[in-house]
């Protein structure tokens, strides 16, 4: 009891427990809201699992990694720039910037795959970390706060798109672009058969690759000891010689290039065409990702593959228990809201500290 | 016996350090109490304690007798219990009014009220000798100043409890005397007072108790006045101090610093340091006394590169670097431990380790190729720990934000000492030091002296200065006004010339 004491009055261990009561929270809420609502929570719970392939079905299984990808990457965008001091609230255009890249090098020129996927992904992660350069630029030179900026580079993102789609790539619709060929696409027929057929793409893997990649430049490179010091102290790295401005420009790039990243892997590795008019809320969802796994590659890992299981079983829950899918939205939207309030958990923690060491100080003169 | 504030048997633990170990601390009423221990003995600790910051996990606490539970710091407002901290809690772009009432506004017809409160802090201004203009804004006015609007904002709460925790640190003499006085004053109005000082002399001159910690543990509590300042020094670490500064003469070389007409704007594009020239020598402690606000920040920054240089020129060692990088700079031979330790010393969210290697990172043996080498981070790391006794609970993977004040500073004081610089400047190092580390630091830098480095240190206290340096220059309005050996002038003189009264002719050595 003392060690679950002690354990809880520390402020790191404090700030790592938060995701996961968040997360108890949020099942909590939505289970009192079902039993009110006459549901039975244990089965709704059950079921959203099971849609989500987590009892061995291996092509919904898919499905949920399918939907982690993106928001691995958008997560990871958001959380590299938090860890270097900017909110990078523009991961939805630099996605959309790098999918549209994506889809015109699928679209506009004819190779072998060996050399047309790689190229397409390249393109995208060049566009995204273009996206976020020009902000990052705008930052270091006229001191135009990213948020402000990336916000606009989201919207000239979107018109890009509305203009170029229907003029260069028209698919069936002008309201979207012709699909790509295989040659340019993510997904391989020997993964889509190792899931039993999901639309599961390569794009995991990229996604995996780049969250270890992101956390050893983080935490084993001197790029990432710079990137860090300016983050948390610009006049202290400035004064131990670091090139604060450069590193806010690299630093934007990078997160525009994990957006651009998923961008691929969500316009060539899953929807395999691009619309217009459309700026995906995945950009978005990645702040709710980063900030649940506490702006950590592993943690965001997790919290994407949280979301992703969440959003692939939904469906299923709701076909097979009547609980309404919407439902889930409502319990991330609590998950998220206890995680960002953590001095709220914390104060709780503290108090449950306090009242274990009341009991056993009653307990010790007893 | 009276006691207004009893702290029996208090126990607070941090990871891996027993902050405050069985301490007991009791305050009489209507007393200025003294609370004196080395740095990262816990004195700030205690009272976080006092003012619900913290919650001790062993002790009690009573007010005025009567058992309490502190939780947060409003109940220790209600309490009576104020505190102004070492960081001031203040809204820069408020009034003084405004920021004394922020979070106690009044509730009904705000414009009507503010002047209420405006009057009331008037009056409370004046019982106190405060001369603090509620309608001033927070920006404008000097640190002292709003040091007495922190102090004001506890009279306006009505609190009878005031805690200092080390004002004078961040105070110029002039106003650590003015200080004092208000302390007296609020004493005289029956406040009863707990300063925390690593100045024995500021102790002896107000205090009428003193309770002295060591390394978490209550140590003694005297009564100040027939204890002489050898005696508390002695208590609090534990040997006997040697206040004097041990040096032989210097043996100055060639000039390593040479400045030059030099002219330097403030941050509000002013000009700070105006055509200054200056020689500081190998093997030679140049001291720069100067009231604070004449241009030393300034100089100082422009000579290490964090501002830019309007006209002149820096030499070192015989190279022009007036617009070299801050990197080339630190690269040609200078280290430079700065005044703000917060701002420019430290990236307080890393660990002391990691903040160790802050000038030399990118080199071996701490990195290669551009990857780190943790291993010989932390060895270096718990080599200058134990060198210059950086004290904290975890070692090197302390995090910087959880030291105390002055370990926070052994730190910047290590890393830029061991890196042995041609150059190496000096800002306030031993602001917020005990007694004992400022003892040690003056042996370090005169040990970089005997070694044949030059060493340019900037002091509000003309000890210091006096003590430490071979050559002494008064800095005035921007400009070295008078160089003189530090063995062929005093106290007197320099306060004089650092008033302007004097010009001893353009002395530029
Ligand atoms: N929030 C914290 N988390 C972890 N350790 C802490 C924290 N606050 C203080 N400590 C540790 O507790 C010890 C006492 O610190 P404290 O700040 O009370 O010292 P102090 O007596 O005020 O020293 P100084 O004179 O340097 O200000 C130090 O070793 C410090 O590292
Ligand atoms: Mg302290």
């Amino acid at each position: 009891m003392h060690k679950l004491k002690a354990f809880l009055s520390d402020d790191k261990n404090q700030n790592r427990l938060i995701p996961f009561l968040s997360i108890i929270l949020g099942f909590l809420v939505g289970a009192i809201i079902m039993v009110i609502s006459g549901y039975n929570p244990l089965a709704a719970y059950s079921k959203l699992l099971q849609g989500a392939g987590l009892y061995g079905n291996l092509r919904r299984f898919g499905e949920t990694l399918v939907l982690m990808t993106p928001l691995t990457l958008t997560g990871l965008a958001v959380a590299f720039g938090m860890r270097t001091g900017l909110f990078n609230i523009g991961a939805s255009g630099q996605m959309l910037m790098g999918g549209f890249a994506a889809i015109a090098v699928g679209l506009l020129v004819d190779l072998p795959k060996v050399i047309h996927l790689p190229l397409a992904v390249l393109v995208a992660v060049a566009a995204g970390a273009l996206w976020g350069m020009l902000p990052g630029i705008l930052k270091s030179k006229f001191n135009i706060h990213e948020v402000v900026s990336t916000i606009m580079m989201n919207w000239i993102a979107v018109w890009t798109v509305y203009y170029f789609v229907p003029t260069y790539m028209m698919g069936k619709y002008n309201t979207e672009s012709a699909a790509i060929p295989d040659t340019a696409s993510l997904r391989f027929e020997w993964l889509t058969n190792l899931f039993n057929g999901s639309s599961i793409n390569f794009g995991l893997l990229l996604a995996l690759a780049s969250a270890l990649l992101i956390w050893w430049v983080l935490e084993k490179t001197t790029f990432g000891y710079e990137l860090k010091a300016v983050g948390f102290n610009r006049d202290a790295a400035k004064y131990a010689g670091i090139k604060v401005n450069r590193n806010v420009v690299l630093s934007m790039m990078i997160s525009g290039a994990l957006a651009g990243l998923a961008g691929a892997t969500f316009y060539i590795g899953y929807t395999d065409n691009i619309k217009i008019g459309e700026l995906p809320s995945l950009g978005f969802d990645g702040i709710a990702v980063a900030l649940l796994g506490l702006n950590t590659p592993l943690g965001v890992v997790l919290s994407a593959l949280l979301f992703g299981i969440m959003n692939a079983g939904k469906g299923f829950m709701q076909a097979a228990t009547g609980v309404p899918n919407e439902l889930v939205q409502i319990i991330i939207a609590v998950i998220i809201f206890f995680a960002a309030a953590t001095q709220l958990i914390k104060r709780w923690l503290r108090y449950f500290a306090r009242n274990e060491k009341k009991e056993k100080a009653n307990g010790g003169e007893a | 016996m009276e006691y207004t504030i009893e702290m029996l048997g208090i126990r607070k633990e941090f990871p891996g350090i027993v902050a405050n170990d069985n301490v007991t601390l009791q305050v009489k009423s209507g007393e200025i109490h003294a609370l004196l221990g080395e740095n990262g003995a816990g004195k700030s600790t205690l009272m976080s304690i006092l003012f619900g910051m913290y919650q001790p996990e062993a002790g009690s606490i009573k007010v005025n007798g009567k058992e309490v539970t502190i939780s947060n710091p409003n109940v220790a407002n209600e309490l009576g219990i104020g505190m102004v901290h070492q960081h001031f809690k203040l809204v820069e772009v408020f009034t003084v009014t405004e920021n004394i009432i922020l979070g106690m506004e009044p509730t009904k017809g705000i414009v009507l009220d503010k002047q209420i409160a405006a009057k009331r802090i008037q009056e409370l201004s004046d019982q106190y000798g405060l001369m603090v203009d509620p309608d001033a804004l927070i920006q404008d006015i000097s640190v002292g100043m709003q040091q007495r609007v922190e102090i004001l904002k506890m009279l306006y709460r009505n609190a009878d409890i005031l805690i200092f925790d080390e004002p004078t640190a961040v105070l110029t003499p002039q106003e650590i005397e003015e200080l004092m006085h208000i302390m007296e004053r609020l004493k005289a109005e029956g406040k009863s007072i707990i300063l925390i000082t690593h100045k024995l002399k500021e102790i002896k001159a107000v205090a009428d108790r003193c309770t002295i910690l060591r390394k978490g543990k209550y140590i003694a509590t005297v009564d100040v006045a027939p204890t002489p300042e050898h005696e508390m020094a002695r208590l609090m670490v534990g040997r006997e101090v040697n206040f004097k500064v041990e040096k032989g003469p210097a043996h100055p070389g060639a000039v390593v610093l040479e400045v030059e007409g030099l002219e330097v704007s403030d941050n509000r594009k002013l000009k700070a340091v105006k055509g200054l020239n200056l020689e500081v020598k190998a093997g030679e402690i140049f001291g720069i006394a100067g009231i604070d606000g004449n241009g030393q920040a300034e100089l100082v920054e422009a000579i290490t590169g964090l501002r830019p240089i309007n006209a002149g020129k820096v030499m070192l060692g015989g190279n022009d670097i007036t617009h070299m990088s801050i990197r080339n700079k630190t690269e040609k031979g200078i280290g430079y431990i700065p005044e703000d330790r917060h701002k420019f010393g430290l990236v307080l969210d890393y660990t002391l380790a990691e903040n160790l290697v802050l000038q030399n990172y990118y080199l071996p043996p701490f990195s290669k190729n551009g990857i780190l080498n943790h291993d010989e981070i932390e060895k270096y790391a718990e080599r200058l720990i134990d060198e210059f006794d950086v004290r904290s609970g975890q070692g090197p993977s302390t995090p910087a934000r959880s030291m105390s004040g002055g370990n926070q500073q052994k730190a910047i004081i290590a890393r830029e000492v061991d890196r042995s610089p041609a150059l190496l400047i000096a800002s306030q190092p031993t602001r917020g030091l005990d007694v004992g580390a400022i003892e040690y630091i003056h042996k370090r830098l005169i040990a970089e002296r005997d070694k044949g480095k030059a060493v340019l240190l900037i002091s509000f206290e003309l000890d210091e200065i006096l003590n430490v340096s071979d050559r002494i220059g008064v800095i005035y309005e921007g400009q070295i006004v008078n160089v003189s050996d530090a063995d062929k002038t005093n106290e007197n003189e320099l306060g004089l010339l650092m008033a302007g009264s004097k010009k001893g002719g353009e002395a530029n050595a």
